[in-house]
């Protein structure tokens, strides 16, 4: 950065250093980096293996090949049909999974994060960022950041499919109903997604924050104020539902492949 | 309890400057403006420092206490360890008149260019009438004391100096918002927020919301909401023909 702009601007108190924080500003972007690093590797990882998806005797299907639309998905665990073909870098789920990346990408938390920690613009409050020039979400490419709307629509649509897979593990092979410690995961996972999908800020803006009047949709007005108050935990909800996506990814891997068996509890 | 606390604060104009060690008194129960005020009593009278009300509701002493956009009035002592130093310099995003007060006209200037209250013509002062519903997302703007804290963190102007024309600012981003979301006003605040306030810059990175002393949640409720009212009337195709279809209302 140059010694003559932003915090070294003329005018402005001369400091012979950009920041004087002495707190650890910097731990925050770190765990970040870590975080969504180990998340992004375990996914690309996992989709493209392209096995252990699925637990016929249980209806087990981790979220990551759901709806599994491939030539290449096992009878059971294609709910939808198959109609893509198989190949090795396509995603058995090639129809959710890269709108469920852009809803994230999009996101308002998870922009925030990155462009803290990866981008450093900037890197902690006070911290000056490293770039000569500064525009923001004003033109391509982040200007598309603007229809993250459309990708909570079908991430809407998405946790619909996610929901009836998670219900579908209640039938055991047999036709019989089923508990066991997949379920468990599955359905935890499933309300993370939920409330990480209901949370999002343009799911609040279409519910009624963009009304004048609150007064005129009472209705609408009380949705947009649960939205509000799980609005609040959107970041929380935000990791939380990475690390019950890769749990229960994880989790059916292990049971798929006979590493471990899954702990029953009823059938 | 009192120690003595070691201080590094900025003195100079815009001329230059460099920051001057004192080591003064510090007593339980203080906040930093009464070590400052402290230090003009006894070491340093011609010290400038802006303040007020000394209870975090005029928004004066805002200034960078080790590195960190604050009020000094709001700061307890209490939050350092006796042995810390502490350094005190003006708000780092504004040009500097004297020590730590700065010159913060910029945000004067943006405060003038956001469309003032347009309430419905013929509706007199006194005939407002308004259901509770409605107002209160408006009402927490109001809670704002104008300090500037937002405007100096933001990093949008603080490490741009270019961008000072093209960008409100936080703070006057929230304004527009206040009076978007205010159920009487009539003006439609979504290009003009876009294209001349410079709501795009905006990278929703939350410093603002993270130094605000009234604790308003700036960035989710004022800055996102305007962003996606931006998204609904410049990039939202469906909208668009939803409006033109069926010309809902709001």
């Amino acid at each position: 950065m140059s010694t003559d702009t932003g915090v070294h601007a003329p005018p402005r108190a001369r400091l012979p250093v950009s920041t004087l924080r002495n707190d650890r500003w910097w731990v925050p972007q770190v765990l970040t980096i870590a975080g969504l690093s180990i998340f992004v590797i375990y996914a690309t990882v996992r989709v493209f293996l392209q096995q252990n998806y699925w637990v016929e005797e249980y209806h087990y299907l981790t979220p990551f090949y759901s709806p599994c639309i491939s030539t290449g998905c096992v009878d059971g665990a294609a709910h939808f049909g198959r109609f893509i073909p198989d190949h090795a870098l396509i995603p058995y789920a090639a129809l959710s999974l890269p709108f469920l990346l852009l809803f994230r990408l999009t996101c308002y938390y998870y922009r925030k994060a990155y462009y803290r920690s990866f981008w450093l613009a900037p890197p902690a409050c006070a911290v000056p960022e490293p770039h000569a020039r500064y525009t923001g979400e004003t033109r391509f490419p982040l200007i598309l950041q603007n229809i993250h709307r459309y990708f909570f629509y079908l991430a809407f649509a998405i946790t619909i499919i996610n929901t009836y897979d998670m219900l579908l593990a209640f039938q055991t092979a047999d036709g019989g109903f089923g508990l066991g410690l997949g379920n468990v995961i599955l359905v935890v996972n499933v309300v993370m997604l939920w409330l990480y999908t209901l949370s999002c800020h343009s799911c609040r803006h279409v519910m009624g924050g963009r009304l004048k009047n609150f007064s005129k949709h009472p209705v609408r007005y009380r949705m947009w104020t649960r939205i509000s108050a799980l609005n609040t935990r959107h970041m929380e909800f935000a990791w939380i539902s990475l690390g019950t996506l890769m749990l229960v990814d994880l989790y059916v891997m292990l049971v798929a492949s006979g590493t471990i068996t899954d702990l029953r509890f009823i059938g | 309890m009192t120690y003595k606390g070691h201080f590094r604060i900025w003195r100079g104009d815009e001329e230059g400057g460099s920051l001057e060690d004192f080591e003064v008194e510090v007593n339980e129960g203080e906040v930093v403006l009464d070590i400052i005020h402290r230090l003009q009593a006894t070491q340093a009278p011609d010290l400038a420092v802006r303040w007020n009300c000394k209870a975090g509701k005029c928004g004066s002493c805002s200034a960078e206490v080790n590195g960190r956009p604050r009020l000094l009035c709001m700061t307890r002592m209490s939050i350092f360890s006796e042995g810390e130093t502490i350094t005190v310099t003006p708000m780092r995003a504004f040009s500097v008149i004297k020590d730590l007060v700065p010159d913060v006209s910029y945000n004067y200037t943006k405060a003038r260019e956001v469309t003032s209250f347009t309430p419905p013509e013929g509706l007199g002062p006194g005939e407002y009438r308004m259901q509770q519903e409605d107002v209160e997302r408006s009402q927490e703007f109001r809670k704002c004391i104008e300090c500037f804290l937002c405007q100096d963190t933001c990093h949008v102007v603080r490490d741009h100096e270019e961008n000072k024309s093209a960008f409100a600012g936080p703070r006057f981003l929230m304004r527009a918002a206040e009076l978007e979301m205010h159920p009487l006003d009539e003006a439609d605040r979504r290009d003009a927020v876009q294209d001349e306030h410079g709501l795009g810059m905006c990278n929703i990175t939350k410093c603002c919301t993270e130094v605000c002393p009234e604790g308003i949640k700036i960035t989710d409720n004022a800055l996102i909401p305007m962003k996606e009212r931006v998204a609904g009337r410049r990039y939202d195709p469906v909208v668009w023909l939803g409006n033109k279809l069926f010309k809902r209302g709001s």
